[in-house]
């Protein structure tokens, strides 16, 4: 018998927090014995990334794959890499930038696993280029909830495939996968950041020229009104040429910057609308018009990752992180989004902005084209009450949410939201007929039948 | 250190995979020995990828004592003269309770922590007293330095291993051969995963890390973290008669 722990686990947004009984195999055998013997349904969990309660399951197992994290294989001749689901995007940069390959998407932080970067088919600030995550997976292994190893690749066994990107873990356990890696030469993008004064500028200037980028990406104040809502900074960039970079300094290399932790959780009150409204006023400031700025890959890519635990910072009570998309013909729903948030004052730290390409083959893959907005609601006593708000705001204007990023959502506006929802209902039949593979994120949206423990939630 | 190879045997354990990356990182070729074939060839993959060395993933079971001898011919033909040392990580723990009612859970135990090892170490201690060069290096436990009724098995066969170590470094000193015993205090492996109440548990990353630094500066004794020296200290100092009666 494997041994387990009884935790309270959550998202990274810490809450919802739910009892679950948690698995951490070593052996790629003892991950196969637990899906035998374990109690109740299953979930896999990676670093804990997503922000509601997509890895979580009250009631049930969660199989926290971080210890089977092993690079199998690589060929730096076409920068195919073979590892197990748990290896950390961090992990794969820390290897292989200094050898001269990159990830082809990268999301805001390099702190999940390769397992959760394929169930939840993750975006970077590439999408509008270069799509999704399992654009780049040749090839994965699946353990099906019967226990059999299943090979699948857009190719071979496609449905399960297509299932798999974007299926939040449902329909098994990702055990490895083949990765395809980005040749680089510099380990830094050349970056134009412009101002921009009001959220209709920062649409014109993205629909203007994103194309001219590989990486777009904007901040948003959520907090100014009227003729100045939607204020940004846009941050696009490009690789750095071998040339660009700063004399002295190896282009495979930068210096790392040493690491910050927040030690604790901070008070309610340190993050108010007032110090929000003076930080988001401060970025505005900071962030000048600038072009061909050179940056290194951890400062542009990821820049909270520097600051460890930084979801302390809305303290114990947690907060909640909310993302939709809404298409290129309905930005009045975003103007209403931003309208809405300003009223309710459920004051955002940082919002941002990006324009996303064509939708890709994952059943339930979020990306789609459109503009998407990312967000932070500090816990409040309202606060399922403003994110139904939103919700039913995204729902109104043919947008959808991330169910990565989601812990609250209702399961008709998730049916709404993602109309190839049966097909992967049929796919998740023929693969689990007993529905061996369910979380709480799964049974609340109704992707899964709910279980008898699950009421009263 | 480029022709310099080691050995790790018990490498599938998450102590030993940190450390055989940090001594992948700083350039030595490596065997990695376990029972566990399958496991040991994915570990070895992973090493070689992240680390660029080379990586040879052999069979070893510390049980079978008469196969010693064949895989120490293995591992002495794959690196000649660069054998440089040999790392000890593999041990058993098994539930107290049920070795108590089953003595081949605890002949076992004693088995593999103590017999199994001094059978493999007795022949690389052999060739690197010859050679008048190497090193050794053995995971022990801080679970040795006191027998408690919640692991004596265990700790008795690790005490076992304790003394060997410091005889056997006595023994090699003249011959400029290291012997550095380690004694892990409470590292997050699947050891200690889901024990409740423990603390000051410490990253399996640290712990490989440090028996990496000891093996190659040759020190004596290491507690890792370092504090449990501390702590073992005063549990080693509390009288019996006291001792006793304590659920430890």
């Amino acid at each position: 018998m494997e041994p387990f722990a009884i935790q309270k686990l959550s998202g990274w947004g810490r809450w919802p927090v739910e009892e679950c009984r948690v698995y951490r195999p070593e052996k790629r055998r003892a991950a196969c014995d637990i899906l035998r013997t374990c109690e109740g349904p299953l979930i896999a969990r990676g670093l804990g990334r997503s922000y509601g309660d997509a890895a979580v399951n009250g009631g049930g197992s969660v199989l926290d794959y971080t210890r089977l994290n092993r690079m199998l294989a690589f060929d730096s001749d076409t920068g195919v890499l073979e590892c197990e689901a748990g290896v950390s995007l961090a992990e794969i940069l820390d290897v292989f930038v200094p050898r001269g390959f990159f990830l082809p998407v990268l999301p805001g932080t390099k702190f999940v696993t390769v397992g959760g970067a394929i169930a939840n088919d993750i975006h970077g600030k590439n999408h509008h280029v270069d799509g999704t995550f399992s654009r780049y997976v040749d090839q994965l292994t699946l353990l099906t909830p019967a226990g059999e190893t299943l090979t699948c690749s857009p190719a071979e066994n496609s449905g399960v495939f297509w299932a798999t990107a974007g299926g939040i873990g449902l329909t098994g356990l990702i055990l490895s996968a083949r990765l395809r890696l980005r040749p680089i030469q510099t380990a830094y993008v050349k970056a134009d950041y412009v101002r921009a004064s009001n959220i209709d500028e920062a649409l014109a200037v993205m629909n203007r020229s994103d194309e001219r980028y590989t990486y777009s990406v904007g901040w948003v104040d959520c907090l100014s009104k009227g003729a100045r809502l939607g204020r940004s900074v846009l941050m696009r960039a490009n690789l750095a040429a071998p040339g660009d970079v700063p004399h002295g300094a190896d282009p495979l290399r930068p210096r790392k910057k040493r690491a910050k932790t927040v030690p604790l959780d901070f008070p309610a009150f340190v993050l108010n609308p007032l110090s929000i409204k003076a930080f988001n006023s401060l970025l505005y400031a900071v962030y000048p018009s600038v072009e061909g700025k050179i940056v290194d890959f951890d400062t542009y890519f990821c820049p909270l990752d520097s600051i460890g635990h930084w979801n302390r910072m809305y303290g114990k009570n947690g907060f909640a992180q909310f993302q939709a998309t809404f298409p290129y013909s309905e930005r009045g729903g975003l103007v209403a989004l931003l309208e809405l948030i300003g009223k309710s004052s459920c004051a955002s730290f940082l919002a941002v902005l990006k324009r996303m390409g064509a939708q890709g083959p994952g059943m339930l893959s979020y990306p789609s084209e459109g503009y998407t907005i990312t967000l932070d609601i500090p816990m409040r006593r309202n606060l399922v009450e403003i994110l139904r708000k939103m919700e039913l705001l995204v729902l109104e204007h043919g947008g959808r949410m991330y169910a990565a990023k989601d812990a609250t959502a209702l399961p008709e506006s998730f049916a709404a939201m993602y109309p190839r929802l049966d097909e992967f209902r049929e796919v998740k039949a023929r693969l689990d007929p007993d529905n061996r593979f369910s979380s709480t994120q799964s049974r609340r949206l109704g992707i899964t039948p709910a279980r008898e423990d699950d009421h009263g939630k | 250190m480029a022709n310099e190879g080691i050995v790790i045997l018990g490498a599938t354990s998450a102590i030993a995979r940190a450390a055989a990356i940090e001594l992948g990182l700083r350039g030595y070729g490596l065997i990695l020995a376990s029972r566990d074939i399958e496991e040991n060839q994915a570990l070895a993959s992973d090493v070689a990828v992240r680390t660029g060395a080379n990586v040879a993933a052999l069979p070893f079971e510390a049980e079978d004592m008469p196969g010693h001898a064949a895989f120490f011919a293995r591992c002495r033909d794959h690196f000649g003269d660069g054998l440089a040392g040999v790392i000890l990580c593999f041990g058993y723990l098994d539930d107290q309770k049920t070795a108590q009612q089953d003595f081949k859970i605890a002949r076992r135990t004693i088995d593999v922590n103590y017999t199994g090892a001094v059978s493999i170490l007795e022949l690389f201690a052999a060739h690197f007293e010859e050679r008048k060069k190497g090193f050794i290096c053995a995971v022990s436990s801080v679970a040795g330095d006191r027998g408690r009724q919640s692991n004596y098995f265990y700790g008795s066969a690790k005490a076992g291993l304790t003394a060997y170590l410091q005889g056997l470094r006595n023994r090699l000193f003249k011959s400029g051969v290291t012997v550095t015993t380690v004694k892990p205090g409470f590292v997050d492996t699947k050891m200690t995963f889901g024990k409740p109440n423990l603390m000051l548990v410490a990253p399996a990353e640290k712990a490989g890390k440090d028996i990496v630094k000891a093996a190659l500066k040759g020190k004596d004794v290491v507690y890792t973290p370092w504090f449990w020296r501390y702590i073992m200290l005063i549990i080693q100092h509390v009288p019996e008669t006291i001792f006793k009666r304590l659920k430890l």
